[in-house]
């Protein structure tokens, strides 16, 4: 909340310079279903943190954490300056008709531009946070079980529900060979003989979401898992082999439980064939050369990037999570959240008196008028022009 | 029926009262949050599992900026030269590769930019597109990476709609009608001396400039001698004359400006020369808030003065209208400057002076509301035009520290883990 100062030139080295960071005023901030209690409370902090009155709609996908959001939350804040509202997309529809000050979505890349629509007609900022299919390079050089161990937790996770898990992984039919297995042997250490017994898997959120899902399990060749159950919305950690990049496990966000391998022949077509895609929300590399994992990094653009690892970086308040292009614009988290919902705001305060001093650079002008005018205004300006 | 409008009422309502402004009042918002999870642990762990049967329960980090791609800068008429190559600058140190649209208002200038500048550039990344409003229509129809236009809110509305199709982040440099509280503690003269020479440079047109003064009307009386002597001082005694003033900068604009002569009465000033496309500086008292004068941003040497009584009914009137782009607030007291900042908001703020804030690179220069968003000048273009990537880079081995986070999960795992992340000293649980 402090001002931050700002340095001065010499004509405003008697004021007083400084950026305020202010509230916008009313903020819409709208949230999914995947982690409903997280993306829609790390966004309020921020808000609220800034000093703004807020408005949340919560996704009514996610039934349950409505309702709590809905009648228990307002409770514990000053409702005078905390709503919730509820509805479907005709009613959020309806919503964004109104006027807010600031904008916070999360949701898919369709949604978004209906969002950043309607904030158009108000002028309203936002900050849209999206998806994408979130490549996953794996380099021949690295040890099979280690890489299997980290994509497939981040893949199984919330089962494959996470805007920045791997979506797929680009590797060489050699390293294929010796993925799989490690992978198959992976899921069975984490979820045991029968996973749809597991603890430890989570379901798909809706009938919608789980039959969208098991059609794209006729895509390739089921290599691991493949098993569905509707009553149970269970899908199995399933992994395709043999994709083409024209199917539709390839051509949309895939969002559960099922990863598909496509083959490159070298680092190089693994970064031809991302960069002929929209900008990811993430994107991984794993391989023992950092060369390569620097390779990957230098040459591709995403909202984020992990070598070696999934998205444990969503947990450090240090580095901003956004995406790019397609996968969104502006960011979040810790001090990044803050900074978003407030407007830095440029105030220099100076003396009322002194107006000798300003006399310079009234006219008329004469040469050395000029002269010492550009001098004082030193490398620190822009001329007025 | 609108189910919102209610609620959305009461909530803007609060915020104009201040409610939130103050630390104490947020601190005890994010406490209350702080308790609804402390408190409500198993019924928030009942809706997840109910929901999506969620179970409970180590690197080099760093920020990289990298360009967009494809950059858009929208250039204006009335600062053709500088608001066209301080966005360039930014675009093209973040390593962008940019399309340049001048204003085809500024005919001259975009001659020259069209013609002589490709040539100091390399032309595989750099080109400039010319045309009207049809042609700038189809072109935002073309997929950019990023948009950075400077111009009214009106066309700012239709960039940001045509940037909405593609997803593209855009900077709105836009306008309004900037106040300028003239306090009865203050001297006149130097008043008068500060808030010409803001408002008639370049004839008026630019976006900074202060647009309408707000005084009482015993400082009216004392103002508007003072205003005519800087006048004199500054541009003589026949102003047309003078090679410090500047010209209108086409006929469909002096027109306008010659009709805003005829609201209020004419204090100082008012003449009009339509060969020359001048509009002498004038003053103009009585105007009504519904006049024209007061409905649209002036943009012309014209300083309508409208009277309140009170600092309090100042900030009031202030407040009734659009964010503008600027803000200038002249008092002796510098309570009473702190109180107009305070309590009011703007793009930018300066407090006895004005627009010397945009002339300082180490600050960010942009609007709020409608006179705009995002933000530009110095280090703040070079991270406009760049998008801040978050890089994680770990060793690939180490494998048995990372068991911990796999499942299966036994409640003691479960509480190590969260040790270690809570002595990361961050952690957003991954709900």
């Amino acid at each position: 909340m402090k001002d931050e100062p700002g340095s001065t030139n010499l004509f405003t080295k008697l004021d007083s310079v400084f950026i305020r960071k202010e509230p916008f005023g009313l903020v819409l901030i709208i949230a999914p279903w995947n982690y409903p209690v997280n993306l829609t409370l790390v966004p309020l902090v921020g808000a609220l943190a800034a000093g703004n009155c807020v408005v949340l709609k919560p996704s009514e996908i996610s039934q349950g954490t409505e309702k709590v959001l809905a009648e228990v939350l307002p409770q514990y804040l000053d409702q005078s300056c905390f709503a919730v509202v509820l509805g479907g997309p005709q009613e959020t529809g309806q919503l964004l008709e109104h006027r807010f000050d600031y904008i916070f979505f999360t949701g898919s890349p369709r949604v978004g531009k209906i969002v950043m629509t309607a904030a158009a007609k108000h002028l309203t900022p936002v900050t849209l946070e999206l998806g994408g299919k979130n490549p996953c390079y794996v380099d021949d050089n690295c040890d099979p079980q280690t890489v299997a161990n980290r994509v497939a937790w981040f893949r199984y996770f919330n089962a494959g529900q996470t805007c920045v898990a791997p979506d797929y992984v680009l590797c060489s039919p050699e390293m294929q060979e010796r993925l799989l297995p490690a992978l198959q042997s992976t899921i069975t250490r984490f979820y045991g003989d029968d996973p749809q017994s597991s603890p430890n898997l989570g379901r798909i959120i809706n009938q919608k979401q789980f039959q969208r899902l098991r059609a794209l399990l006729g895509c390739g060749h089921v290599a691991i898992g493949g098993q569905s159950d509707e009553s149970d919305r269970y899908i199995a950690p399933t992994v395709l082999v043999d994709v083409q990049e024209t199917e539709p496990v390839m051509q949309e966000e895939i969002f559960g439980p099922i990863l598909p391998i496509v083959n490159v022949r070298s680092v190089d077509e693994a970064i031809e064939f991302i960069n002929r895609r929209e900008k990811p929300l993430a994107l991984y590399a794993f391989s023992n050369s950092s060369q390569v994992v620097n390779q990957m990094l230098e040459r591709t653009s995403s909202g984020s990037f992990a070598g070696n690892d999934g998205f444990l970086y969503v947990s450090l308040l240090s580095v901003p999570l956004g995406g790019v292009g397609h996968s969104g614009m502006g960011r979040y988290h810790g001090k990044f959240t803050f900074d978003t919902f407030s407007h830095h705001r440029t105030c220099l305060l100076a003396p009322s008196g002194l107006e000798k001093l300003k006399e310079i650079r009234y006219p008329p002008y004469t040469d050395w008028n000029q002269q010492l005018l550009r001098w004082g205004m030193g490398s620190n300006s822009c001329t007025l022009l």
